[in-house]
């Protein structure tokens, strides 16, 4: 079994119409037994910019404090709000630093451009190759049931209400097929004026 | 420890292979990072340079990037196409890039195709392959058109026409079909599409669209794409949902302010 | 041997050893392909692309991975091509002398059991073919059966297999089992929506799946017979 599998996650995020949003699921699991069903793996890291970590728990949540430090000194440093390109590229490199002896997650980035309100996501590999796409980005331990999902559920200039429904059966339908994610699910939808947080009902087994 | 209150000082970290090295020998495998299943290709011609690459990035047999640019940029007068795990393709050719345009500010002179050559070989050979970037380096400098190979652990090949990636035997059979020396760019650019679409309709590793980059002595053409070879396939159905299919159990709306970038008054003059 | 232990990252010295090389015979190999069948009320859809490979070459972009067994049964089977080829000859042989012995066809119910009873003979050595069973019952409805290489079937209403079957499988379930959708109705399925269906999961599929291209080939089985449609896919 991988690592990258070893508590399970399934995390997408899509572009829409001047909005974005990114879902994950909730569990956190050692292997076949699930230990909890409210565990975080999106991480605001501003008002419009996000990242989710899916893989080894233990290394997502040293990371994501990791990347909230790092970007804590790049925003106090320059005295404005970081660019999700920027981020992105921070993210990449403390990544790629560990080419040798990676930490065991594979990044999502969800965000709106600070300036230019432009819709931004970005995925990443576990030693940082950065990829960046204008419709969807998966990562997880289902990637190919989301992959299926979202390949035939996505379309363009999707409104923040579409782009819910459209996120959240990609990521249920892909994670119920899936024995380690799943076990509840959120979404955020990142508009210009507001961030929405939506926890959905799902299948619990 | 003082080190996760510091920013990086730069180069590789190795704090987490002693821990990795363990999770390996409790039998849990260590994922793969991307590969660029590729086919590059370039050649040189009459007046200059012509590189090729398909866009297709994949994870094991899963499609992870239809569009990803694998000719990436060296310097003004030299790109370079990367073959290998994707990761480090992108970081040496970003590193060598730095490190030449450095050079360039230095000595300001154009660098040479032959410097960025060696910057990558040492980078290399230096790592014994464990690096696993392997490319295709071309560029026009003061002395002409160069074009090089350049394989993971540090060797380097000169040559009028080269391929590499998984589909580098489909490509190549191409090129020695119809390569000849002193072809014209028009020739040049068909000769190199039609090694790339060989690669991509014969390689499984390659795929999606054509990207070429042309150098002459004192222009730059990147072509992306060059051409779409496949289209992407035209859904029959309507897959959008109602509102409210998705059951939500809690909504939480949070308002973000927005930044005033800048404020400017104006005093009107009042009419009186 | 002090400095030994303080560098826990070097490599174990017995690396450097030649040790003599061992080349191993496979029996197996994998050539792809991806299998779907939906079962409506009076009709069933099958579906195959038409690619076959090994590693990451092409061997033919023509070649249906489903057969017609019977005028209302189809089989669609993929995985190792050796082993589909010859359990289709096996079961055509023995559904032959059926016929010949019985002076009919065999329902698609006792087809599907027959292929399991086939499957599990080799239980130690199997066929490493995934199955799909597609067709219409005794009562005239739709049936679809799914097999695993070694006999275990189960009847179901919809079921990928194959290379890209987890791509698949999710959007069945949503469109087909109208999973996870509050207030959706369960309406009978249509057959052109089903095959509307069918042309849109193959080419999701053909997009993110290295193993899936070329085409589709689509088998709509009614009491009356089957017809055969190909569907174009991405070649790359």
């Amino acid at each position: 079994m991988s690592i990258l599998a070893y508590n399970g996650a399934a995390i997408i995020a899509m572009k829409g119409k001047d909005c974005v949003a990114i879902a994950a699921d909730r569990r956190f699991g050692v292997q076949a037994q699930t230990v909890s069903m409210d565990f975080d793996k999106v991480f605001e890291m501003g008002p419009h910019l996000f990242v989710g970590l899916p893989g080894l728990a233990t290394d997502v949540q040293t990371i994501s404090q990791r990347l909230k430090f790092r970007l804590n000194l790049y925003e106090l440093r320059e005295n404005r709000r970081i660019k999700p390109q920027t981020f992105m590229s921070m993210v990449s490199n403390l990544l790629y630093e560990r080419r040798f002896g990676p930490y065991f997650v594979e990044p999502v980035i969800a965000g709106l451009d600070s300036k230019t309100n432009q819709p931004y996501i970005a995925s990443m590999d576990l030693i940082g190759c950065p990829m960046i796409t204008d419709d969807f980005v998966v990562s997880g331990t289902c990637s190919e049931q989301m992959y299926g999902m979202c390949e035939s559920l996505w379309e363009p200039d999707l409104s923040p209400d579409d782009l819910f429904e459209t996120i959240s059966q990609a990521l249920m339908n892909a994670f119920d097929r899936d024995a380690l994610s799943g076990w509840g699910g959120v979404v955020y939808i990142i508009e210009k004026d507001k961030v929405t947080k939506k926890l959905l009902k799902t299948r619990m087994d | 420890m003082a080190a996760c209150a510091e920013l990086p000082a730069g180069g590789f970290v190795f704090e987490n292979c002693q821990r990795n090295k363990f999770l390996e020998s409790q039998g849990y495998k260590v994922p793969k990072a991307y590969k660029t299943g590729t086919t590059i290709c370039g050649l040189v011609y009459k007046d200059g340079i012509v590189l090729g690459a398909d866009t297709r990035a994949t994870e094991d047999t899963i499609v992870a990037d239809k569009n990803c640019a694998k000719i990436h940029y060296i310097s003004s007068n030299i790109y370079c196409c990367g073959a290998g795990t994707a990761a480090d393709t992108e970081m040496t050719t970003q590193l060598i890039s730095s490190e030449l345009e450095l050079h360039r500010l230095n000595t300001g002179r154009q660098p040479r195709v032959c410097t960025a050559n060696r910057l990558l070989k040492q980078m290399l050979f230096r790592y014994h392959g464990y690096i696993g970037a392997a490319l295709v380096l071309g560029g026009v400098d003061s002395t002409g058109p160069h074009l090089y190979s350049i394989w993971p652990h540090g060797s380097t090949d000169k040559l009028p026409f080269v391929t590499m990636g998984s589909g580098s035997l489909a490509a190549m059979a191409t090129f020695e079909d119809r390569y000849k020396a002193d072809l014209s760019r028009d020739e040049a650019m068909k000769l190199v599409r039609d090694a790339i679409c060989a690669g991509i309709f014969n390689d499984l590793g390659s795929g999606s669209n054509v990207d070429l980059c042309v150098i002459t002595k004192d222009k730059v053409d990147y072509i992306r794409p060059y051409e779409e070879a496949n289209k992407k396939g035209v859904r029959q159905g309507k897959y959008r949902y109602d509102r409210g299919t998705t059951v939500v159990i809690s909504s939480e709306v949070k308002k973000v302010e927005l930044e005033v970038i800048d404020t400017e008054v104006r005093a009107v003059p009042m009419e009186t | 041997m002090e400095a030994m232990a303080m560098m826990p990252y070097q490599q174990e010295q017995t690396n450097h050893i030649e040790r003599p090389i061992q080349h191993r015979f496979s029996p197996y190999d994998f050539n792809g392909g991806t299998v779907l069948a939906i079962a409506g009320e009076d009709f069933a859809v099958i579906a195959s692309d038409t690619r076959l490979m090994t590693g990451f070459s092409i061997l033919a972009r023509d070649v249906p991975k489903t057969t017609q067994y019977t005028t209302n049964t189809v089989v669609g089977s993929c995985g190792f091509h050796g082993d589909v080829l010859t359990l289709t000859k096996v079961i055509q042989t023995r559904l032959k002398m059926f016929t010949y012995l019985h002076q009919k066809e065999m329902d698609t119910s006792s087809v599907a059991a027959m292929l399991s009873t086939v499957l599990y003979y080799r239980r130690f050595f199997p066929y490493y073919v995934y199955n799909i069973v597609a067709g219409i019952d005794t009562e005239g409805k739709g049936c679809v059966y799914s097999f695993d290489p070694v006999g275990s079937y189960e009847r179901e209403t919809y079921r990928a297999g194959g290379s890209a079957s987890s791509m698949l499988q999710p959007l069945l379930d949503n469109q087909i089992g109208m999973k996870n959708q509050e207030g959706a109705k369960q309406v009978p399925l249509a057959k052109a929506k089903a095959v509307a269906l069918v042309k849109d999961v193959f080419t999701s599929a053909a997009e993110r799946d290295i193993h899936t291209g070329d085409a589709v080939c689509i088998h709509v089985i009614t009491k009356q017979g089957t017809t055969k449609e190909t569907y174009p896919l991405r070649r790359d």
